[in-house]
């Protein structure tokens, strides 16, 4: 960049006219897209006199998102064809990790707007603030994975950054979320300050902000006085450990998670940490690949202390947002597996990972969206006792996508984190791979907690059967007899059946069977449980997004083929 | 005479110090702004000497896009500062324990 604004400036004074850049609009037409769909709902709807009607709002945001998808479908065609190259002057690059960037942002958009409109619906507020800010936010991210140049890196983290401090800050009516909005808020700059401060000592120590340009520099010089270039790098290591959430830098999380609203929390979780990582990856992995042995063992400590410590604090939260807030701590800890292994391989098993990931966790908050219910409060771990019984279709999607996050096989979330921690072990960072599964063993616990707690009965309204209560909530044996026996969409049926079993059985036969009785005993307390809760019709944009991440979760989990190689086609342009 | 470029560092230095110390030990939230706005200012001063002793315009121009996000970032912290004093009549930071951490 340097060079070409040196040559500009110097052109505009001799002659008196600027040399602007040649532009080739397919490299940023996606990110024009999201901004310019946003821009086009906020001007309609500050032109009628009515506030603008929340379906049209999420239709434009859904139709702007698949956009940016077919575009960067697009892109993905023409990398495959010519390859990774940079535009406008240095400052973009169009490769295979920026595509997968765009298509993974346009998706997030894309799934988060269908939740969002069921929330506003919900929660009866109008107006187009929410999707616009989501296409925004969106923008920023995609720039942060197509950004050439650590200055526009940080513009997209700030796009990304100040349309998601409005968002968490969104829901004006719950206290918490305006102070969700202000943590994230004071935080976030605090990491950007860091940021910027770590972009101008990497500019003092190599003359350039240009990524491709420092690698070149630094495969030129020997540098004997590499301090300054050190402090630069950490300041950045720290700015992006900030906004991926790594554990040291992770207080925020929980906090910004609960506050938010719920369709903002999945959003933040899916696009924030995927914008800031390929960044993190494309300056760590790529630009600084020949400091690796320096900045590698502080990742290997960053990680394993990620891993364990989001796995670890989760298992005691009370509150689901806040243990996905650890969930996601967790998740941050597998991709930065990836990073350490500073190989190509590790580079496309992380991106694989952010993919999956971020279908993931949208499904699930869409789900925690249905089940919190007006007013975005019940997100106690007893709001989920009983769900299946309730609602047997929210129940088994939850537990298909939470099963999908603990790794189970047969899921992407399986196949992301055997990537991670193969990629990991051939770097041979074989020790930072046993961490890594073990944290993944812990992290099954807490994931299976909210499973099993859908699937079992809920809490005796009243003077039910007393003793036989603790018996029946006993322990997880008791409940997996119960899961395994009584598939969740017939509980309702089973209700006809419990009052015979109990005496059929009350000889004392095999446990199992003793156990699945006394528990079917107390559904009919379950059917007085949820009779009381008015329950909702499901809304429409929300269990479209949880079917559809439901789907892509499972079928991309069994055909793994497809997703795989696109992250695997998806390197960066400095290749490690 | 002419003030050598390694003083001009180590002024951005401390005034990156006071800043990110600020940030962490004061509880107003309009001073804790104020601070994370002198640590991006110490970030200016540093790419404009950065500027000056490798000869190259380069880091005066980053300067301009750091001015531009600064005031788009307290444009939008502000909104939110005045959205909370409006429901608590307090911008102190320890008054804020909706949640924990």
């Amino acid at each position: 960049m340097s060079v070409a604004v040196r040559a500009a400036v110097a052109l505009a004074v001799t002659t008196g006219r600027l040399r602007l850049p040649h532009i080739d609009y397919l490299s940023i037409l996606p990110v024009m897209v999201m901004v310019g769909g946003g821009v086009v709902i906020l001007v309609w709807s500050s032109l009628l006199r009515r506030p603008l009607d929340v379906a049209w709002v999420s239709s434009l945001t859904v139709l702007t998102a698949t956009a940016a998808l077919v575009l960067s479908l697009f892109q993905w065609d023409s990398v495959l064809t010519s390859g990774a190259h940079t535009h406008i002057d240095g400052a973009v690059v169009m490769d295979g990790a920026s595509v997968l960037i765009g298509v993974l942002v346009s998706s997030a958009v894309l799934l988060t707007a269908m939740v969002g409109d069921s929330f506003l619906k919900r929660e009866g507020v109008e107006g187009p603030e929410l999707h616009v800010l989501l296409l925004v936010s969106g923008a920023g991210a995609m720039i942060m994975g197509s950004a050439n140049d650590l200055i526009v890196i940080f513009l997209g983290l700030e796009i990304l950054s100040i349309a998601l401090y409005v968002l968490a800050a969104f829901d004006a009516r719950r206290a918490k979320s305006g102070e969700a909005g202000l943590k994230y808020f004071v935080l976030g700059g605090f990491s950007s300050a860091i940021f910027v401060y770590g972009i101008a000592l990497v500019y003092g120590a190599t003359g350039t902000t240009n990524l491709p340009e420092i690698a070149a520099y630094l495969a030129r010089n020997v540098l004997l006085h590499d301090g300054l270039l050190l402090a630069g790098l950490g300041l950045l290591l720290v700015g992006f450990g900030f906004k991926v959430a790594l554990v040291p830098f992770h207080l925020w999380t929980p906090d910004v998670y609960e506050g938010s609203p719920t369709p903002v929390t999945g959003f933040m979780a899916a696009v924030a940490k995927a914008g800031g990582f390929i960044a993190f990856l494309r300056v760590f992995a790529s630009s600084f690949h020949l400091l690796a042995p320096d900045w590698r063992p502080p990742i290997w400590v960053l990680a394993c202390v990620t891993l364990l410590l989001g796995a670890v604090v989760a298992l005691w939260q009370q509150d689901v947002k806040r243990m996905l807030a650890y969930s996601s701590i967790n998740h941050a800890g597998f991709v930065l597996l990836g990073l350490q292994a500073a190989t190509s391989r590790g580079v496309s098993a992380a991106l694989y990972y952010l993919f999956v990931y971020s279908v993931m966790v949208i499904g699930t908050f869409a789900v925690v969206t249905v089940v919190g219910g007006r007013g975005d409060r019940r997100h106690g771990l007893e709001a989920y006792r009983g769900l299946a019984a309730r609602q047997p279709l929210l129940a088994g999607a939850l537990t298909v996508l939470l099963l999908a996050q603990a790794g189970v096989p047969f899921t992407t979330g399986f196949v992301a984190k055997l990537e991670v921690i193969r990629a990991a072990a051939s770097a041979g960072s074989t020790d930072l791979a046993v961490v890594a599964m073990g944290s993944a063993a812990i992290a099954a616990f807490f994931y299976l907690r909210v499973v099993l707690l859908c699937y079992q009965p809920a809490r005796p309204v009243e003077g039910t059967s007393a003793p036989e209560a603790p018996q029946a909530l006993g322990g997880p044996t008791l409940a997996l007899a119960d899961l395994g026996a009584e598939p969740s969409s017939s509980l309702p049926g089973s209700v006809a059946l419990a009052a015979p079993v109990p005496e059929g059985l009350g000889a004392g036969q095999a446990g199992t069977l003793a156990a699945v009785a006394v528990a079917e005993a107390e559904a009919p307390t379950v059917a007085a449980g949820g009779a009381e809760d008015e329950t909702d019709p499901l809304p429409a944009g929300a269990v479209t997004t949880i079917v559809l991440s439901v789907l892509f979760t499972v079928l991309f989990g069994i055909w793994v083929e497809p997703v795989a190689s696109f992250a695997a086609h998806a390197t960066l342009l400095v290749r490690p | 005479m002419s003030v050598p470029g390694s003083w001009y560092l180590a002024l951005s230095a401390v005034l990156f110090a006071m800043g990110a110390l600020g940030v962490l030990v004061r509880r107003n939230v309009l001073i804790m702004f104020m601070c994370v706005e002198l640590m991006l200012n110490a970030a200016n001063l540093a790419f404009v000497t950065f500027a000056r002793m490798l000869d190259d315009i380069g880091g005066e121009v980053l300067v301009f896009f750091v001015l531009v996000v600064a005031a788009a970032e307290v444009v939008v912290g502000l909104g939110i500062v005045v959205a909370i004093y409006r429901r608590r009549r307090s911008v102190v930071a320890d008054d804020l324990r909706a949640m924990r951490g």
